[in-house]
């Protein structure tokens, strides 16, 4: 989450449920958090109760709007313009909390003479080049400090933004000591100016005609969040994949985190960022993460270029005079590849850091995906409790991707539809994947479930609760802690006593857990202490962090989980009851870092160390025992005074003065303005979403340039504005979840009880539409973009109310996705399969929360007409693998001799996979055939021989 | 039965005079109901658990008989939850007995149209052999200017975000020990 690890030094939700309850006023933005959170939500009514005012903005009216005070629709995607208006209302009439905006964030830092905002650009920051798609993050840096620019983003040869989502536990790096202010706020190249000026054009009339909100009802959100924050009252901000499934985000977040600062909501009781997350262990897999641009405690995964050696690797994470915990990462880095490699890792050989393997771009899933359609590239392929084939974006793509496979694993609890793609995907009623020649190994093992094991979980707040074992799991079922262990093990008596260095790793990698019981599982407490952490001179386990040392004399796998096992006592399976602790329940689980249960709290208090008011106390200083003390573990060294000021050419640690809250920042401040860590600007600017019926009306600039996408045919976009097509798909549509049902469905369409609840997929319309396109309730429509056709049963209900935009009415469409046609009680179409692959470039997150489509009444054809129908919308609408696809719209406008072609051939690495310049030009210039040769159905690269002529389309009203 | 015992029998006798006026409770109770006793005051164990949908964390308490859950409840020590589950976490019984649950190593050879057995033995072995395979066809020792790359690309991974903090752990190291660095979860999705 680097919205917020840019913003305040670490990618988590800032406090914890019960914290809710003591907020002035929540907004709800971005989730529907009664439906999908639900026990969660009782914190919200509890405030509600006691008169907190609760705040939903959503397009679509739900249970989380039926319980709040004030609901307010908005069109998705445009959430930046709400909370840009409210920011500029803030600057404008200087209703922020002065003070604490003074203290703790960097609104009188000085910015380089050489950035220019999108005034100067009409929607582009400075640095941007459209050949490669990306900024140069240079002229963002604060005066002075220039020459800290991202120096990744000038050599890479595309958009290469593994850094982007490294900010989980940290800021990024700037040289503190170089830093110029201005407290008065005048000087122009303040940061606080800067803003005033960037948001300028953020007002409740733009707010009117791009969101659909009437600028009485925009009055009532800012004043009643405005009014509700400062030196006595505090309110939350909650959002969730509403904001974070698009190809804009991050700076969804950060509109969010800079309004948060502003009003000096950071820290404090009540108030914060709740980041709610989807799964039982999301938080868990980023913090120990399964992702390939991390390491366990958000260090990066080395790069080939720019990490060449253990000095050149820690370095780029400490920074040149960089203040904050990351002054430490050496001791970190070294205690886990200690925790890797034991006794074989060794000062001498730099701890086997440079048999490390390397990443040099984006290897994220939907790469992977296109790789796997490629062919020849990636031969296995692992699925770990997840069914891509219904979850994933544009399930098309990532069924006939598998299709191309040598094998795979699945390991579920279910026979999920990615495990039965070969027989039963909609590609074989289509045509294009036959059983017969579909050549995927498939091993299908059993899994066991959440009481069939012991582990933690580490959910939305940061907390890890331990599992006790309640049962043996049946039959050939088994944990992932079982499949890998005994797979390494496996694998290292075959590879024993190989000379090749490329089996090196593997056999100096410390593997030696020891197994119990009949199915010789190891044991998770033993991998849990692995990963709190020794001191391997005493074997004694550590108490956190801070005791960690750079000498190889500690390991821990994952450095900011450290503590979770001190004193040789699982914290994370403590459980005093709730009722007998106060409100934040120390003693209840643990949670990172350190059991901290609100992040930031020195911010609780004034520079002085004194609670900012009586009423919002939670941490302070006490100048009798010398050490901050109050109701939460100081997030602060707890020994260091308010007063304390660091010497000259200090760094790291004992560079954070007694009045930086923001331990994490390399300039211990809260950033309003992010010089560095965010791929796309410093400042959230609203683009429209990949796909819009509607013109960007606050920039030229259509779509956020800096999007990433895969230019593939089967993942064509549609156009948008200026581009000519986009009314042959009008409407938009939108995803989520219900509550009786979970993601893909595994764990919910195949149980009795929630497949009675939720029986059927279905749309929700509004009457409008319903009149305008003749759908009938309970009826049936299907509903079509350049992707897919999905069918589902008509709900017609003003939940979903029409919204006026730039004087013409638009509609949205809403459908559940937890739906497929393998398995389980409960079948349907796959609603992902209408999605588009454009990613946000900071964490390669697809948008599901926005895009076109066409809606009629009936059932979707069956079969090959399937087919038919997709292509005539293509041709109708002018889709082709350029369509939506160039970088900046004003290129567009006036080419100057370049093709659309050819500018959306910019940063082909970006836009596509595999393809030479020749080939992609072929296959941009021309429309195309979906379907796959006949005889030779799982050919599903792009091959020229199938591809007719198509003219490159022209702009709208050209 | 005696006259009393009769008039006793009645609910709305009981509504009027006991401490139910409203007969929602003890005065609706019939004869039946009054001798039932619920699952979870027969469990030889409970163990204590965390719901395993949405990221809330609520508690659980596992009520197990015989070896085998015979009730999930919510734990109302849980500071955050307080005993509440919602209609999944309420029915998560049934995801760890419905007859949905495979308990059998499945086996699709190539270009076959059915699923076949397969020992759970062998399935590691098979699966052992094709990732050394995959990973040494896959592998780059180096990029074109010579920096290291020490790995291969031909295994991808996907998973993580229902699964333990253990697991996950075990799963990088052993994926970055071998050299394969697509691994990936949900919270890219």
């Amino acid at each position: 989450m680097p919205g917020l690890g840019a913003s305040f030094g670490r990618g988590g939700a800032t406090s914890d449920l019960q914290d809710l309850g003591n907020a002035d006023v929540i907004v709800i933005q971005g989730s529907n958090m009664a439906e999908c959170h639900p026990v969660g939500f009782q914190w919200v009514m509890e405030a509600k109760a006691r008169g907190t005012k609760v705040i939903h903005i959503d397009p679509r009216f739900t249970r989380t709007s039926a319980l709040a005070d004030t609901y307010v629709p908005i069109r998705t995607g445009t959430d930046i313009v709400l909370l840009g208006a409210i920011i500029n209302r803030v600057l404008t009439q200087e209703r922020d909390f002065r003070e604490y905006v003074l203290a703790y964030t960097n609104a009188s830092w000085l910015v380089s003479e050489d950035f220019q905002g999108t005034e100067d650009l009409d929607g582009l920051f400075s640095g941007f080049d459209s050949e490669t798609r990306s900024y140069d993050t240079k002229s963002w840096q604060y005066a002075g400090a220039e020459h800290h620019g991202d120096e990744q983003e000038e050599t890479a040869d595309s958009q290469e933004s593994e850094s982007g989502h490294s900010l989980g536990a940290g800021g990024a790096a700037v040289d503190h000591e170089s830093i110029q202010r201005d407290d008065t706020l005048q000087d122009p190249r303040t940061v606080w100016q800067v803003m005033k000026r960037h948001f300028a054009r953020y007002t409740p009339e733009m707010v009117q005609e791009v969101c659909g909100i009437p600028t009485d009802l925009f009055d009532e959100i800012a004043e009643a969040w405005i009014s509700n924050s400062g030196r006595e009252k505090t309110g939350v901000l909650v959002y969730s994949v509403g904001w974070t499934q698009r190809g804009t985000g991050v700076q969804y977040i950060r509109a969010g985190a800079i309004l948060q600062l502003l009003l000096g909501n950071m820290g404090r009781p009540g108030g914060g960022v709740m980041a709610l997350r989807g799964h039982a262990s999301i938080q868990g897999s980023t913090d120990i993460p399964t992702l390939y641009n991390l390491l366990p405690g958000y260090l990066q995964m080395p790069h080939a270029e720019r990490h060449r050696s253990l000095a050149e690797y820690i370095d780029s994470i400490k920074g040149a005079n960089q203040k904050g915990f990351w002054g430490n990462a050496d001791a970190y880095t070294i205690s886990l590849l200690k925790a890797y490699f034991g006794d074989a890792a060794t000062a001498e050989n730099d701890y086997l850091f440079d048999a490390m393997p390397k990443i040099n771009g984006d290897h994220g899933t939907y790469g992977q995906v296109m790789d796997m359609i490629e062919g020849g590239k990636i031969f296995g392929y692992f699925l770990l409790g997840q069914n891509p084939a219904v979850g994933s974006a544009n399930g098309r793509a990532q069924r006939l991707g598998m299709a191309n496979l040598d094998w795979m694993v699945v390991r579920d609890l279910v026979m999920i539809e990615s495990a039965t793609f070969w027989k039963d995907a909609p590609e074989v009623e289509t045509g294009e994947i036959v059983p017969e020649e579909c050549r995927t190994e498939v091993f299908f093992l059993p899994a066991a479930s959440h009481v069939e094991k012991e582990g933690t979980f580490t959910q939305t707040q940061r907390l890890l609760q331990w599992r006790e074992k309640a049962v043996e799991a049946p039959g050939d079922c088994t944990s992932e802690l079982w499949f890998f262990y005994h797979l390494g093990r496996r694998m290292r008596e075959k590879l024993a006593g190989s000379t090749d260095p490329r089996d090196r790793l593997l056999l100096d990698v410390a593997w030696d857990y020891p197994v119990h019981g009949e199915k010789q599982e190891p044991s998770s407490e033993d991998v849990l202490r692995e990963i709190n952490g020794y001191d391997r001179s005493t074997g004694d386990l550590l108490p956190g962090y801070t005791a960690l040392k750079a000498d190889g004399s500690t390991s821990s796998g994952c450095w900011i989980y450290s503590g979770v096992y001190a004193d040789d006592v699982n914290q994370a399976a403590r459980r005093k009851p709730g009722r007998e602790q106060s409100l934040h329940a120390h003693e209840w689980g643990w949670a990172w870092p350190m059991n901290r249960r609100v992040l930031y709290n020195r911010a609780s208090a004034d520079p002085d160390g004194k609670p900012w008011s009586e009423r919002k106390a939670l941490v302070w200083w006490d100048e009798a025992q010398g050490r901050w003390v109050g109701d939460d573990i100081p997030d602060f060294e707890a020994t260091k005074a308010p007063s304390y000021r660091p010497p000259k050419g200090a760094t790291g640690v004992e560079a954070i003065a007694g009045d930086d809250p923001f331990i994490m920042q390399s300039d211990g401040k809260g950033w309003l303005y992010a010089p560095k860590g965010v791929v796309d600007g410093p400042l959230p600017a609203h683009y429209e979403p990949a796909e819009s019926p509607f013109r960007n009306t606050v920039y030229t600039q259509q779509q956020n340039p800096a999007r990433e996408l895969y230019t593939n045919h089967l993942n064509e976009v549609h156009p948008s504005p200026p581009e000519r097509g986009s009314d042959v798909f009008p409407f938009v549509w939108v995803t989520s979840r219900l509550t009786e049902h979970h993601t893909a469905g595994g764990m919910s369409r195949y149980l009795p009880y929630l497949a009675e609840l939720q029986p059927a997929l279905f749309m929700e319309v509004s009457p409008e539409l319903a009149a305008q396109q003749g759908l009938e309730h309970l009826g049936w429509a299907h509903v079509i973009t350049a992707r897919a056709v999905v069918e589902a049963r008509v709900m017609v209900t003003d939940r979903l109310a029409p919204l006026r935009i730039q004087d013409r009415v638009v509609h949205q469409i809403w459908m559940p996705y937890h739906w497929g046609g393998g398995g389980g009680l409960t079948t349907g179409d796959v609603v992902n399969d209408l999605a588009h692959l454009t990613l946000d470039p900071n964490v390669h997150i697809q948008e599901f929360k926005a895009g076109t489509c066409d809606v009629q009444p009936g059932r979707r054809p069956r079969g090959g007409e399937v087919l038919d129908l997709i292509d005539a919308y293509r041709v109708r609408g002018a889709v082709t693998m350029s369509s939506g696809a160039v970088a900046v719209t004003a290129e567009l406008l006036d080419p100057q001799g370049k093709s659309r072609v050819e500018q959306a051939m910019a940063g082909a690495t970006g836009t596509g996979t595999g393809h030479s310049a020749a080939e992609m030009e072929k296959v941009l210039s021309v429309r195309h055939d979906v379907r796959s040769r006949p005889g030779q159905p799982q050919q599903n690269g792009v091959d020229p021989a199938v591809l007719d002529a198509h003219p490159d389309t022209s702009l709208e009203g050209n | 039965m005696g006259v009393r015992t009769f008039i006793e029998g009645w609910p709305v006798y009981r509504q009027l005079t006991g401490d139910d006026p409203l007969g929602r409770g003890a005065a609706a109770q019939s004869k039946k109901s009054k001798s039932l006793t619920p699952r979870t005051a027969e469990a030889d164990s409970v163990a204590k658990s965390i719901c395993p949908y949405c990221a809330v964390g609520c508690g659980q308490r596992v009520y197990v008989k015989d070896g085998r859950v015979t009730q999930i409840e919510g734990d109302p020590d849980s500071p955050h939850s307080r005993g509440r589950l919602c209609p999944k976490g309420s029915a998560s019984e049934q995801l760890v007995n419905g007859p949905q649950r495979m308990t059998q190593v499945k086996y699709r050879a190539p270009y076959a149209t059915e699923w076949s057995d397969l020992d759970l033995e062998t399935a590691m072995e098979m699966i052992v052999d094709r990732t050394i395979e995959a990973r040494r066809r896959g592998w780059q020792d180096a990029d074109d200017q010579g920096n290291k790359l020490n790995r291969t690309m031909g295994i991808a991974s996907l998973g993580g975000a229902t699964l333990d903090n253990e697991e996950n752990y075990l799963i990088k190291k052993l994926f970055t020990a071998m050299g394969a660095i697509q691994v990936e979860n949900q919270a890219r999705i």
